[in-house]
């Protein structure tokens, strides 16, 4: 089936002229009720936050160089995207788009010249960012220091980098939109909403995606792999994975602004969004978007369709090798019993990310190890060792399956295969 | 932030930031003993690779980092989180951390006095380890290679605050670091001596040099010297140092 989706495409790029004609630039939007954010006055410093928010940064800058100047290698399942240089560069930067050109990009997801953009850009969720928002994040972009760095060319496989593919992806995925307040729901979820589905651009890794890189509308916020990062990014609708909606508000506000609460820390893909993005959520934003996240998923943990697991969890506790790779491991810091230190070292006993069906991120935190970001919240974050080059594949499956069946979690043992594949960083292309 | 200062050199001012640097992780490493016990915690991230109280294990290949000087420490941490020295699992570790946490990690592994093993029997011959003992301590002029001991203190056990010891380390850590001088892999801050000299190195007298140097004991005070007996070869831009 995807072998068609594929050949139909190659088909279609080959036989379709390669533009659609360029989209005559749209009237701003009328202000939405709910969309108001009274954080800061001028357009550059609502731009300034604005592009925290869209964590614009993290894509638009390389590792130690000049800001917003791109060159950061970003690789998907479809070849190797380089981010451009935002900067106000006259020739190398975006220094001559005007706010039309600007919202073009954001909005119908075409480049000043007309190109079709590739959607490693996440016009998907930015087309609904309200026009006043888009001038915002214009003249901030406009105001930072200009950097001369030429844009390097995208290394994308035919034929997915061709104007004729994009234009065929962007007909079966893509439509330019507005965000639509729900009438019924108060001010504050249709801002956390505005902030989610947009700028936020959320479901970017937390929707999964199909065989083209689509996000799977069908299932919104139902979890999906990080492409070729080789993360899971858990469900937002699930309370057995990143579900908030049994959550206190103010757990989910301290999760997002400092990367810590007190059931969880954030790791692996999501401690770039804390460090880059949402850190700096104003209070009032923070909880916009507690109120819409808390909205995806039940109020109260659904039992488990199968608690027959759990007597397996009982044999696995009883694996005398595993227990004792956990005890020479794992013990000093998340206890003999699973149980933690509150405050540093998570416990794992009735630890839902260590659960989850998909055991991906478990093997990636004990391979990678990692700290939480430092925030102003947590400056100095606790952090966990990699152990990547101490344990065996064999090793890691046994310590793993132990936890997941230990001290009451009743999750399925992770198998020798997983472990392998946990330490690819490349994901199993769809 | 990042503030950066030269090292080591006659003129005043780098001199200056030096010493205002030296005080800064001297504060640092007193409140880090303060609370030595929660560090110790915080940076238990550390030991699975560079051991307990990073002594190093006996794995091989991780250096030791119990010792060294604070500001050496701390540009590297800034280093690996900045990607002018690549090793995937520390630049994963410290990409989200900010630059006073960092260096507030150098001070508090800067300020471990612990003794060091006896080093490993030496594998290579006579005459190589002769060769390395040469370079160490008289360079190469006729190649422009200066004497190590001419920046790493004539100790070999580094100079404060940002020039790392020699000794203590093993020899497949030494190889690889002047490997990834010479391939464009570690860098500093320019001027990037380290990769100078690295670059004047033949394969043959890295390796030669890595035997000697790892074969040496730590003399009984192994600390890094206060400051250099004589004005250093080179001029080295070491140092983007946490404020």
């Amino acid at each position: 089936m995807q072998g068609c989706i594929r050949a139909a495409l190659a088909v279609a790029c080959a036989l379709l002229a390669p533009l659609e004609p360029a989209a005559a630039p749209s009237p701003a939007p009328e202000p939405q009720p709910g969309l108001a954010q009274a954080v800061s006055s001028t357009p550059v410093e609502r731009g300034r936050y604005l592009a925290r928010l869209g964590n614009c940064m993290a894509c638009h800058t390389a590792r130690g160089k000049a800001e917003y100047a791109g060159g950061r290698a970003i690789d998907t399942p479809f070849g190797t995207v380089y981010s451009t240089n935002i900067t106000p560069d006259p020739t190398t930067g975006i220094g001559r788009w005007t706010r039309e050109d600007f919202w073009r990009a954001l909005h119908h997801g075409r480049s000043r010249d007309g190109r079709l953009l590739t959607p490693a850009f996440p016009y998907t969720s930015f087309t609904r960012i309200t026009r006043t928002d888009s001038d915002a994040l214009h003249a901030y972009l406009q105001s930072i220091p200009a950097v001369v760095l030429t844009n390097r060319a995208q290394e994308l496989r035919f034929p997915f980098g061709s104007q004729a593919a994009l234009w065929v992806w962007r007909t079966l995925y893509f439509q330019t939109g507005e965000f639509q307040p729900v009438p019924d729901r108060s001010a504050e979820w249709n801002r956390g909403a505005y902030l989610v589905e947009g700028l936020g651009h959320c479901s970017a890794c937390h929707t999964p995606r199909n065989a083209l890189g689509a996000e799977r509308s069908g299932a919104p916020w139902s979890g999906g792999m990080v492409p070729v990062q080789n993360w899971y990014a858990p469900a937002l609708s699930n309370a057995r994975e990143a579900g908030v909606g049994h959550w206190r508000d103010e757990d989910v506000v301290q999760l997002l602004r400092t990367g810590v609460n007190r059931q969880a820390s954030v790791m692996g893909p999501m401690a770039e969004v804390v460090a880059g993005s949402t850190q700096y959520l104003s209070n009032q934003d923070a909880s916009a978007m507690a109120a819409y996240l808390k909205s995806l998923s039940p109020s109260v943990v659904p039992p488990l369709a199968s608690p027959s697991t759990a007597p397996n969890g009982a044999v696995r506790a009883a694996d005398s090798a595993a227990a004792q790779l956990y005890e020479t491991h794992c013990a000093s810091c998340h206890g003999k019993k699973g149980e933690g230190e509150p405050g540093a070292f998570p416990a794992l006993a009735g630890n839902r990310a260590v659960q989850m069906a998909n055991p991906t991120n478990v093997l990636r935190v004990m391979l990678q190890g990692g700290y939480a970001p430092s925030t102003v919240g947590n400056p100095r974050p606790f952090g966990m060792p990699p152990f990547q080059q101490v344990l065996s594949d064999a090793e890691l499956a046994a310590i793993a399956s132990f936890v997941r069946g230990s001290w009451g979690n009743t999750a399925a043992p992770v198998n020798l295969t997983e472990a392998h594949r946990a330490r690819e960083r490349q994901a199993p292309t769809p | 932030m990042s503030s950066r200062f030269l090292l080591p050199s006659a003129s005043a001012r780098p001199l200056l930031s030096a010493l205002v640097c030296v005080g800064a992780l001297l504060t640092l490493s007193l409140s880090a003993n303060a609370a030595g016990i929660d560090m110790e915690a915080r940076v238990r991230a550390c030991t699975a690779c560079h051991g307990n109280q990073g002594r190093a294990t006996p794995e091989g290949y991780f250096p030791r980092i119990a010792g060294k000087p604070a500001g050496y420490l701390a540009n590297q941490l800034i280093n690996f989180k900045e990607g002018r020295r690549v090793y995937p699992a520390m630049g994963y570790l410290v990409e989200h951390l900010s630059d006073a946490y960092l260096g507030e990690m150098a001070a508090y592994f800067a300020a471990l006095d612990l003794p060091y093993p006896p080093p490993p029997v030496a594998q290579e011959s006579a005459a190589v380890r002769e060769r390395g003992r040469a370079l160490v301590q008289n360079g190469d002029p006729g190649r422009r290679i200066p004497a190590c001991v001419s920046c790493h203190g004539a100790a070999m056990t580094g100079v404060q605050p940002a020039t790392p010891g020699l000794l203590g380390l093993p020899r497949d850590y030494l190889n690889s670091q002047l490997g990834a001088w010479a391939t464009g892999q570690r860098h500093a801050q320019a001027p990037d001596c380290m990769a100078e000299v690295a670059k004047a190195l033949t394969a043959a007298d890295v390796s030669a040099v890595s035997a000697w140097l790892s074969a040496q004991p730590v003399p009984a005070n192994g600390h890094p010297a206060a400051r250099l007996q004589q004005p250093a070869s080179l001029k080295c831009g070491q140092a983007v140092t946490a404020q």
